[in-house]
């Protein structure tokens, strides 16, 4: 009998802390990592140590500025800081890091409360702000190293002040490749390898040109169950279904279906970002709304937007709704929703109008 | 007596500066703190445009006020300030063009101003001339400094420039060194102006909120030495109440 302690709900606890899952996501991560080092070398690592130091610093000062417990435990600053870091392109001056991690702990997360009340995913704001500050560095992404002559570990460490990257080093992005495929109405899969853009040699930032690294690292969090299948499949499901739709027209809908899954964020900000605990709606019909509207939004700002990416947008702009998407929860059991109780307030309203009547006609009569 | 009459006066300015902010107190008037604010240079130009209109405004609204009749005041302030705006344009148009073609749209604009309304409504239809000036004057100045302090820390931020500007031939501000090649520009885009007005308002509530902790606090501790003082030494007089008390049972 000792078993059971008598206690008031909730009774099913789980040892799950927030330090236990932010670590299964740090190591979600890693393969992400290696991807971008084997790729671009020690500089994106080295934007990476950037990244997440500033994150971890700039809530440490603030908590320690508003005499608030220190947080940097629950390691969610270090998630932050490599989620932007893998974010950024490869090659960025020393600086977009910092101030990226500054703005999404301090501004994004921190003054909204702290970990869980953040109203945004904190490093999908700090990329944005960051390409709407220096749209320039921003999209500026370098070629895989070239592997022909060894590796050199150290390469584009030159460029640790250049804002404008010389043009040797730069490379277009596949999602630029088929922006141009669509103003040109011509094949947007003919410089493009399938291979290639899986295994990530290809520009772009530097922990999303990885298709297969960012399904390993989605993989160890479906095992672990740290994220929901449904956010990512609905997100991605619904991104193949609308751009077929919307390209319903084109010769060359089957290439633009495949470009368009494996470039960009896509499968990295459905793996890691639009699942943010804080950010992402709970109820099924709410899940299905928040990842169909992600879909729609990451292919009208790909096909019709002025930028070329449309993941990090589609996401801030499905965080805002997602407050929205809370109000359609489940019916708490033996209260009755607000659609009855309402319909039963009209009801009695006129019930009440129709007495008036009934007794004011009887008065007359009487 | 005249001390006392000039402080109530300045009292009024006070309050439209201070206390009763427009733009960091009321939240009135967002749309050309929003939109006109990317440089101080600019902010400044709008707030001493709205600043005027609304003396002008506030006085005329105070001397007709016993003649506008109660339904249809709000046509007729509006018919008042619209006039002022008109002349306003006209003259920006003429001396300060560079000023005219930044503010652009929200100039005339200026005749749905909440805060013009606003002061028309609450104070100048039911205060005499002088202090309805005052306000005029308080108000306009509380939103021209908003308005250039905003203005300063995005155009700083996102520009990289000083209350940089030009009026008719002569040019004038601060270029800071290389800073603009590396300036945050979301600061000058209205995002950014979101940005600045939320962190700005944040900090002057902090302040406000310190301030009023530390009055609260010290009239507590003054009221505390008083009882204090009270209860020493009429301790006695209590129990005299007290035996009252039990004869009147």
């Amino acid at each position: 009998m000792a078993k059971y302690v008598v206690s008031s709900s909730p009774h099913i606890t789980s040892k799950n802390t927030t330090q236990r899952i932010m670590l299964d996501v740090i190591i979600a991560l890693l393969p992400a990592t290696i991807a971008a080092f084997l790729i671009y070398g020690l500089y994106p690592i080295f934007i990476m140590v950037l990244s997440v130091g500033s994150a971890v610093l700039a809530e440490w000062l603030f908590n320690l500025i508003t005499k608030r417990q220190q947080s940097i435990k629950d390691l969610s600053a270090i998630v932050t800081g490599m989620i932007l870091a893998l974010n950024l392109p490869p090659v960025v001056p020393f600086y977009v890091p910092m101030v990226g991690a500054f703005f999404a702990i301090i501004i994004v997360k921190m003054l909204f409360g702290g970990i869980g009340r953040n109203f945004a995913n904190p490093a999908i704001t700090a990329r944005i702000f960051l390409v709407l500050c220096w749209a320039g560095v921003m999209t500026n992404f370098v070629k895989p190293i070239d592997l022909s002559n060894g590796m050199n570990l150290f390469s584009y460490f030159e460029n640790i002040v250049n804002i404008h990257l010389p043009d040797a080093i730069t490379s277009a992005t596949p999602l630029a490749a088929i922006k141009d495929a669509i103003a040109a109405n011509s094949n947007p899969a003919a410089g493009l390898n399938a291979l290639d853009m899986f295994l990530g040699r290809i520009g772009g930032s530097a922990g999303e040109v990885s298709a297969l690294a960012v399904l390993i690292g989605a993989l160890y969090l479906l095992i672990k169950r740290v994220i929901d299948w449904k956010i990512p499949v609905i997100f991605i499901g619904s991104t193949v279904v609308f751009t077929a739709i919307f390209f319903a027209k084109s010769e060359y809908v089957g290439e633009y279906i495949w470009t368009y899954l494996l470039s960009g964020g896509l499968l990295f900000g459905a793996c890691f970002m639009a699942t943010d605990y804080a950010t992402s709606p709970k109820g099924l019909l709410a899940v299905c709304i928040y990842g169909i509207g992600l879909g729609f939004l990451t292919v009208v700002f790909r096909k019709f937007g002025s930028m070329n990416g449309g993941v990090s947008f589609a996401i801030l702009l499905m965080n805002i709704v997602t407050p929205l998407l809370e109000k359609i929860t489940p019916r708490i059991f033996g209260v009755k929703s607000k659609w009855v109780t309402n319909c039963q307030k009209i009801k009695g309203l006129f019930q009440k109008i129709g007495k008036k009547k009934s007794e004011e006609k009887e008065a007359q009569n009487g | 007596m005249k001390g006392q009459f000039l402080s109530s006066k300045m009292d009024i300015v006070k309050n439209g500066i201070i206390s009763s902010n427009p733009t960091f107190r009321l939240v009135l008037g967002m749309c050309p703190t929003l939109a006109v604010t990317t440089s101080a240079f600019n902010g400044l130009g709008m707030g001493l445009a709205a600043t005027l209109v609304l003396i002008c405004s506030n006085a005329l609204v105070s001397l007709l006020r016993k003649v506008i009749p109660d339904k249809v005041r709000i046509p007729a302030y509006v018919l008042i300030i619209a006039t002022f705006v008109t002349m306003l344009e006209m003259l920006l148009k003429k001396f300060v063009p560079t000023l005219y073609s930044a503010l652009g749209i929200y100039l005339p604009l200026i005749v749905v101003n909440c805060i013009i309304l606003a002061r028309a409504e609450a104070f100048a239809s039911m205060n005499k001339v002088g202090d309805s000036i005052l306000d005029g004057l308080g108000m306009g100045l509380g939103f021209t400094l908003a308005l250039t302090l905003i203005g300063f820390v995005r155009e700083l931020l996102g520009a990289g420039t000083i209350f940089k500007g030009s009026l008719g031939s002569a040019e004038f501000g601060l270029t800071l060194g290389n800073l603009p090649s590396y300036s945050l520009g979301i600061f000058v885009l209205p995002a950014g102006g979101f940005l600045t007005l939320g962190i700005i308002m944040a900090i002057i509530n902090y302040i406000g909120q310190k301030n009023k902790e530390k009055r609260e606090k010290e009239e507590r501790e003054k009221l505390h030495k008083i009882l204090e003082a009270a209860h020493s030494n009429e301790f006695s007089d209590g129990e005299n109440n007290t035996n009252e008390e039990e004869v009147r049972a």
